[in-house]
């Protein structure tokens, strides 16, 4: 009775310069989602839709900073989430975002939106509802403090719920061979 | 059989021939060093510092330490270990190591030994140069992104091709791998596919055209055991195997 009694965990999760792949690969951790769900439960997060993050235990990211948005998204985390992690490549690293960074951003944007056939409307988006992109793609701790990193492009659903179960269990995370990957 | 002479390595006898280095004693008793520049087929470089260890209280490349001169030797430690750690992720920042798009990925010496220590982390702010790829030559591509400076092409191609088709050029941080051709491209050299120094570059710089993905990502050399556990694939291969 006292396992039923302890409080559950908040946790949110959020993807800022990501694909959704590790929250996908996070959902791959399949019918495990019950027994994670005993001990958590999900504030801020696509599978929730909340729109803002509340005081949280676990604070998920995945995916670097590239717009302004994804600055203030991820500073809400960090005030919000006594733990932060940053899950993934692009999170740890800045991943396939941060590959534009050895590049110009202006140049980039005239390629794509006004060199490149394609999308030939002759005009770079700048609609004030669009976040303005930032002039290098950075890793998360560049902006705040990151707690636990956790690599993969996506890490597997075994490495997630490997390092969910040690986080909530009061362990130190370790990912052993065939858990910790960078691809 | 009369006994070989031993030294202590992490405090577990390892027995070695006459003229083997502390690395070779080791890899051939199945101990793993971890190492990037070395390669069982050639001189000892010492330039990637990986292999660093306390050869009796000194800190000594074990590629380089003749096994006669050590007594003791402590490699797998907490302190060397951390060293080791932050050398990998100075490679990761200095170069683009992008593992999700590298063929490579798998069979990558760099990535395995981040796997195998443990690396979880940047570490650094990461450099991202910008490094095109040469695509000239009709059956190898090189990706100059991933390059470690280990050298090992470098020697492949002088001391077994007798070729002299890479070579290192710059100083410091502007070091970087160059092609010994005028117009710097490898299609206008004699390099071949089947020479030694296009299958020995230990992280993904020189790739062999048409081969991409033949083995799935997963099933490669380092997804099926760790790097330390596949000590003996590093032993010294022959005697003559220590050129020179």
């Amino acid at each position: 009775m006292a396992e039923l009694a302890r409080p559950k965990l908040k946790v949110a999760t959020a993807s800022l310069a990501g694909c959704f792949g590790c929250h996908m690969s996070f959902l791959d951790i399949d019918e495990r989602l019950f027994p994670l769900l005993e001990r958590v439960e999900f504030d801020r997060s696509p599978l929730t839709d909340i729109k803002h993050c509340g005081p949280c235990d676990i604070g998920i990211i995945e995916g670097g900073v590239c717009n302004a948005e994804n600055v203030h998204v991820l500073r809400e985390f960090r005030a919000n989430c006594k733990i932060l992690v940053a899950i993934g490549a692009c999170a740890v690293t800045g991943g396939l975002p941060a590959q534009r960074n050895h590049l110009d951003l202006g140049l980039c944007l005239q390629e794509v939106y006004l060199t490149e056939p394609s999308l030939g409307r002759g005009l770079i988006p700048n609609d004030p509802e669009l976040p303005l992109p930032l002039d290098k793609v950075h890793p998360l701790h560049e902006v705040v403090k990151v707690d636990y990193f956790i690599p993969g492009c996506p890490p597997s659903g075994d490495a997630i719920w490997k390092f969910l179960t040690d986080l909530i269990e009061g362990r130190t995370p370790k990912l052993g061979h065939g858990l910790i990957a960078y691809d | 059989m009369s006994a070989r002479p031993t030294f202590l390595l992490d405090g577990v006898e390892v027995p070695f021939d006459p003229g083997q280095s502390v690395m070779q004693a080791a890899l051939a008793a199945g101990r793993h060093i971890p190492h990037l520049c070395y390669h069982p087929e050639f001189k000892p470089h010492g330039s990637c510092k990986v292999c660093t260890a306390r050869v009796d209280g000194r800190m000594m490349t074990s590629c380089t330490v003749p096994a006669e001169m050590a007594t003791e030797v402590e490699s797998d430690t907490e302190e060397l270990n951390d060293l080791r750690r932050t050398l990998v992720q100075m490679l990761f920042a200095e170069g683009n190591h992008f593992c999700p798009s590298c063929e490579q990925s798998g069979n990558c010496l760099l990535q395995a030994l981040g796997y195998d220590l443990g690396v979880m982390t940047a570490g650094f702010r990461h450099l991202f140069p910008d490094r095109p790829v040469d695509a000239s030559h009709p059956e190898i591509l090189l990706d100059f992104n991933r390059c470690i400076l280990c050298e090992l092409c470098v020697r492949a191609s002088r001391e077994v091709d007798g070729k002299d088709v890479f070579a290192l050029a710059g100083r410091g941080i502007e070091k970087h791998l160059v092609v010994n051709a005028e117009s710097g491209r490898l299609g206008d050299t004699n390099a071949a596919a089947a020479d030694k120094a296009m299958s020995v570059c230990p992280v993904g710089v020189i790739l062999r055209k048409r081969e991409g993905f033949h083995v799935p990502i997963g099933e490669r050399r380092f997804d099926r055991s760790p790097v330390s556990d596949q000590a003996s694939d590093f032993a010294p291969r022959k005697p003559e195997a220590t050129r020179g």
